[in-house]
């Protein structure tokens, strides 16, 4: 509940103290522009200054694939619900990413809770990292309202140029502080060079939408039969892209695997993608959802309109991903706008 | 990387035991099963297990029978996919994995005291037989009870014994039709939609509960309306592809609706304006 800070030439003692003891996992450069969270075990290795990951934070707490049951039909028959666990230290989470870490914390701690991703979000600590500027053009974390920290972290990195002034928001943060002797207690000077980036970021950082955040559930009540999504039916290729990079997209399926002695095995699950043709089809034939326009249309709802109901906020934290990856250019910021500017038409033809 | 065990998880199976196996339709079977453990399933009729075939996959099965108080449990399952086609492999004394009982089932606490229309066609019987079983076996806390049951031809015809019950009682009204004529039927010839005009009810103090092919839902829900039964008053089980039953798989969401934990059963009036529900 106190701030502290880290001179930069020191951030890497930091990093390898805390590789020392745990996985510590941090964004690093791919090339080409891209970032990837992966283990690390110096600070060199860390593009403190990153777009974000190719793959956001939930691979650490719903891995791609991970494994939910293991029985053994042998001479004595079990069946196990297990979770295989690696405690892990996230460093450099941007805000949209903590975001969306929150928005998985809804999801499966909402009943019936899900023991296996409970259990693992445990065993993560979370360190995060002030975006200054945007990232890129992708971006629409102000409309989204993730581009300040909002909780979700254990420590939070804030970048003041010659040092970072670092938010100790829980006791474990607390902890993974006090195992180093290179912070110190963060002065008032620190503090008011903290008011200043947030208000110089309010400058920077404005609604990416031609639409006003709480008119967006308004504006999707209005545009189920929109004309917007053929057009992006007309694009769109299915790939799943987008759902695999979106960080609170979390559907999944559940397949089982047996050993090569044919007596034991387990069952897991992997990332799903409601954008994939066989996702809502059932076993006689009927699919519920064949067209892409209604893919893609069940995929923007999922993130603008139904969990606003659910869970009382957006499921879009304005990351980018989705528009960064996708190979047919559908970008989220002009789908909006389309969306906008149809009913903004429709609007003006009522009053003709 | 350590490991856990987890005793909480809502994936974790119970082993069932079949206790009976019955050829129902060409492509149906009955599956009479009971908890390993020896403990009831405690469903509500309407409601859905997952049969769990470790090793081979999960899939979403109607519970067809009433609560029975001996424990044992009716799944009449037609071989479609990889693990009702399986199971149909499997006989009496054979032991699954289930999860579950799963979903609202259907709202006894609104439907007693009302008249029943039970409409089904083809496998939809399958969710309807545990309701209208449970009617009959708590019959005064119900009204008059019409069943109307459409099939495409007499050998698809499932639950022949409990039709003949059905049929037999003063108490409960049925009538079927087959959708085209069968050198050995005297029935009723027609689609289902040709039964509901002829039957007598008061529409303000009749639920009807409707389960079918998707595309019989349009047209049957024309004729109830047509018979002035309210909106509120039409309840509907769905099907969908589901993988956690539990609401977070995604899987069998239709826009903010989670078919395995909001339904299976729906109202017309909650979903009439939901786009992706049929």
């Amino acid at each position: 509940m106190h701030n502290v800070i880290l001179n930069k030439d020191r951030v890497d003692d930091f990093i390898s103290q805390l590789a020392a003891f745990r996985t510590v996992a941090a964004p690093v450069s791919k090339g080409h522009g891209s970032f990837s969270f992966e283990s690390v075990t110096s600070a060199e290795e860390i593009a403190m200054r990153y777009v974000p990951t190719i793959l956001p934070p939930k691979k650490y707490f719903m891995p791609q694939r991970e494994t939910l049951l293991e029985f053994d039909f042998g001479e004595r028959s079990v069946v196990e619900a297990i979770a295989d666990l690696d405690a892990i230290t996230l460093f450099g989470v941007h805000t949209c990413d903590l975001a969306a870490i929150q928005c998985l914390n809804m999801v499966f701690s909402e009943r019936p809770k899900d023991y296996h991703y409970l259990l693992r979000k445990q065993h993560i600590d979370i360190i995060g990292l002030e975006c200054n500027i945007y990232c890129d053009e992708y971006a629409n974390c102000a409309s989204m309202n993730t581009y300040l920290p909002a909780g979700g972290y254990d420590l939070f990195f804030s970048d003041l140029g010659d040092y970072f002034i670092v938010d100790i928001a829980t006791q474990r943060g607390e902890e993974i502080v006090g195992k180093g002797a290179m912070f110190a207690e963060a002065s008032d000077l620190h503090l008011s060079a903290l008011r200043e980036l947030r208000e110089n970021k309010k400058a920077i950082f404005s609604n990416e939408l031609p639409i006003a955040p709480k008119k967006i559930a308004d504006l999707f009540d209005r545009s189920f039969g929109s004309n917007v999504w053929k057009d992006l039916q007309e694009r769109c290729l299915a790939c799943g892209n987008c759902t695999t990079v979106c960080p609170t997209c979390y559907c999944f399926d559940i397949r089982d695997e047996i050993n090569l002695n044919l007596t034991s095995g387990r069952r897991y699950r992997v990332w799903d993608s409601c954008q994939l043709e066989p996702f809502a089809k059932v076993a006689g034939g009927e699919n519920f959802r064949k067209e892409r326009s209604a893919r893609q249309r069940h995929r923007y709802y999922r993130k603008f309109r139904y969990p606003l109901d659910r869970y009382g906020r957006f499921f879009c934290t304005g990351c980018g991903r989705c528009s960064r990856t996708c190979m047919a250019s559908i970008l989220l910021k002009e789908t909006i706008k389309a969306l906008v500017k149809e009913s903004e038409a429709k609007i003006w033809k009522g009053w003709l | 990387m350590e490991r856990l065990v987890i005793d909480n998880s809502y994936y974790m199976v119970r082993k069932a035991r079949i206790l009976r196996v019955e050829q129902l339709g060409e492509t149906e079977k009955l599956f009479e099963l009971t908890l390993s453990s020896g403990q009831s399933l405690d469903h509500e009729p309407g409601q859905f297990i997952m049969v769990s075939l470790l090793g081979i996959g999960e899939s979403p099965i109607s519970i067809a029978s009433a609560p029975n108080g001996k424990g044992s449990f009716d799944l009449c399952v037609r071989a479609a996919g990889k693990v009702t086609t399986y199971l149909h492999t499997l006989g009496e004394g054979a032991e699954i994995s289930i999860r579950g009982p799963y979903g609202n089932g259907f709202p006894l606490r609104v439907l007693r005291g009302n008249d029943l229309l039970i409409i089904a066609g083809g496998l939809g019987i399958a969710p309807l037989r545990s309701l209208i079983n449970y009617v009959i076996d708590n019959r005064r806390d119900f009204g008059k009870m019409h069943i109307l049951l459409g099939c495409k031809s007499p050998q698809d015809m499932l639950f022949k014994n409990d039709i003949a019950t059905w049929t037999q009682r003063s108490d409960v009204h049925f009538a079927c039709t087959i959708d085209r004529a069968a050198p050995d039927w005297a029935g009723n010839v027609g689609v289902i939609t040709t039964l509901i005009p002829g039957v007598d009810i008061e529409p303000e103090r009749t639920v009807a509960a409707v389960v079918g092919p998707p595309v019989m839902y349009h047209f049957v829900i024309k004729e109830l309306l047509a018979k002035h039964i309210p909106e509120n008053r039409i309840m509907m089980s769905f099907e969908r592809h589901m993988k956690c039953g539990v609401g977070k798989c995604g899987r069998c969401q239709f826009q903010h609706l989670y078919c395995c934990k909001d339904g299976p059963v729906f109202f017309y009036d909650g979903i009439k304006n939901l786009s992706e529900a049929l």
